[in-house]
């Protein structure tokens, strides 16, 4: 039906910035945002952004989205601009809140996308069943938000994300509303799940930690104007159990973050 | 995780237990409504003795009665209470049976309420039923015509700045003029191009009970927020599917809040909407005869009428409201 990301760009980045800027005007005057971004992501990889509020890690995660639209430089997803692939299903986004639509069952909300896109009806059916098995709520279907924990929602706002099966997967502090034990279970089940699918993964978050046990590449980002301050490979092994978070390769790569983050507050 | 037992109120307690939850909830709302009930009975009937006090007195004289002060233009200028302090014995015994008292007893309406409703055949030109009716069907016209036309103004306003800068201030400027001021013109005016009966009533129902349903729609179909917008624009839903999927459903307890609002002003315009013409039927018609003849029990009974009217309409769209919104998932 539609081409896929790989008919157009063969071993091209998935997402692709280039001096990319965004300014934008308020009363109070004008807010640099985003400034000189220079980013690639490739296929398969798990990427963080972490960096102090008003640092554009957001802010550009909302742009591959193409729900703000750069002032100046390039940006491409799959190829293509923003709009362009979200029309073609580039990407499934997760928001802060799980933003489950509280007169829809689970099941329901997990079918909205696919109501929206127009798939058919066994279709829709069947993905259903797929994402919420793929996220561990099975037997969820039929209960409403209310009846679900937090972080069982925020599971089946990732499974929504996920129900029309696009590459990339944008989330944007999923897991900042949780406490630290569902969260700590939430990033082992997100790392498997993306072992399992394959996707490419950004991921903005807040905590060092969090950032470090799931990314194989940090962006760390500081503000005012909001920039990259430090890119870092991680060399951690792709199987990842929660003890690694003690070992000396783990604290090495904390320590980088937080120089990193350092760093940026003081020349801002 | 996928284990974590979910309990609703009640689950697990069986249906007798369910029952005996709810008998204990509703037990918990009935017993306040009915103490205050009783205080206001209390209140009434002690407002009875001095408000009735000078026909009291004037009929214990008449009968041959002492009566203090035996100058009847001196208790002209007397007030009710100090009247019955000075006349005890005829202000109590007299105060609860006149035929036409200034206040009637709650038992005295009671029966006339009684007498007009089931104690007569409901076509009769006395029945309550029947000028119920009357009023009822010119509400609920009005509320429907009202109500749609509340919908479709609010859509538009939130679809469209252009509607948002000019209706709004329209409406609030249209419920700041006196329905009492309004409705004869609405109703000379129809009349003059041959339109009367149920029709003009209806349209003073809708002009009352379109702006509650406005203004809620309005604030219903804005409820949903910036994140779950921006979750529709990463699907690329188009505006109707924005409408249907997200604002009409985020909007359906606003628009509930609003009905109750507006089926009880529809009725209101109904009823004022009865006055001006000395309309023979009706509960406004009734109001408007019993005013002229004196007759304080008939107004009140069709004061009562009214007021059970709105009741039970209010009361239907709230049970409308409870059943399809917890069927959404909206209620717990």
């Amino acid at each position: 039906m539609e081409a896929t990301a790989e008919d157009r760009a063969p071993g091209g980045s998935v997402v692709a910035a280039q001096g990319l800027n965004l300014t934008f005007h308020t009363n109070d005057g004008s807010v640099h945002a985003l400034k000189d971004v220079n980013l690639a992501v490739e296929r398969g990889e798990f990427v963080s952004f972490i960096g102090p509020s008003g640092c554009g890690k957001t802010t550009f995660l909302r742009c591959v989205a193409g729900l703000e639209t750069p002032t100046g430089g390039s940006l491409s997803v799959n190829g293509l601009d923003p709009d362009a692939a979200r029309r073609a299903r580039a990407y499934g986004y997760v928001f802060q809140a799980a933003g489950l639509y509280p007169w829809r069952t689970i099941g329901g909300n997990i079918r909205l996308p696919l109501e929206i896109m127009g798939f058919s009806e066994d279709e829709k059916k069947r993905r259903v069943r797929e994402t919420l098995a793929l996220v561990d709520l099975d037997g969820f279907e039929n209960k409403f938000p209310w009846q679900l924990s937090g972080g069982m929602q925020q599971r089946a706002s990732i499974a929504r994300a996920l129900s029309f099966d696009a590459d990339l997967l944008l989330m944007d502090e999923p897991f900042g509303a949780l406490d630290e034990i569902v969260r700590d279970r939430l990033n082992e089940e997100l790392l498997s799940l993306w072992a399992r699918t394959g996707k490419t993964m950004l991921f903005v978050t807040h905590s060092i930690p969090e950032a470090v046990y799931l990314s194989t590449k940090i962006v760390v980002m500081s503000p005012r104007p909001g920039r990259i301050s430090d890119v870092i490979d991680s060399p951690l092994p792709k199987e990842r159990p929660l003890d690694i978070r003690d070992s000396r390769g783990f604290i090495d790569i904390a320590h980088r973050v937080r120089e990193g983050l350092r760093a940026g507050m003081e020349e801002a | 995780m996928t284990d974590t037992p979910l309990s609703a109120p009640g689950a697990g307690v069986g249906r007798s237990g369910r029952v005996a939850l709810w008998l204990r909830g509703a037990g918990g709302r009935i017993v306040p409504v009915l103490t205050v009930i009783a205080a206001l009975i209390v209140l009434w009937y002690v407002a009875c003795i001095p408000m009735n006090a000078h026909q009291s007195v004037l009929l214990a004289e008449r009968s041959g009665a002492e009566v203090t002060p035996a100058a009847a233009s001196e208790r002209r200028n007397m007030g009710g209470i100090a009247l019955s302090l000075r006349n005890p014995g005829p202000a109590l015994s007299a105060a609860f049976a006149q035929d036409r008292p200034v206040l009637p007893a709650p038992h005295q309406v009671a029966v006339e309420l009684w007498d007009s409703t089931a104690g007569m055949r409901p076509t009769s030109k006395r029945s309550l039923i029947f000028h119920g009716w009357i009023t009822l069907s010119a509400t609920l016209a009005g509320f429907a015509v009202g109500t749609a036309l509340g919908i479709l103004l609010a859509v538009g306003i939130v679809h469209s700045r252009v509607m948002d800068m000019s209706v709004m201030p329209w409406a609030i400027v249209s419920q700041t003029i006196p329905i009492i001021a309004i409705a004869p013109m609405i109703i000379v005016v129809l009349y003059s191009v041959g339109v009367q009966g149920l029709l003009p009533k209806a349209v003073i129902s809708a002009y009352l009970s379109f702006f509650p349903v406005v203004v809620g729609m309005v604030k219903g179909l804005r409820s949903p927020d910036t994140m779950q917008l921006d979750l529709l624009r990463t699907y690329g839903a188009t505006g109707g599917q924005t409408f249907w999927k997200l604002r009409l459903p985020a909007s359906l307890p606003y628009l509930f809040a609003s009905l109750k609002i507006g089926v009880a002003a529809s009725l209101i315009g109904a009823i004022v909407g009865e006055l001006p013409t000395g309309a023979v039927r009706g509960l406004g018609a009734r109001l408007l005869a019993g005013s002229y003849y004196g007759q304080t029990v008939q107004i009140w009974s069709a004061l009562f009428a009214a007021a059970i009217l709105a009741a039970v309409l209010v009361a239907i769209i709230a049970g409308i409201e409870r059943v399809l919104l917890r069927r959404m998932g909206l209620a717990r």
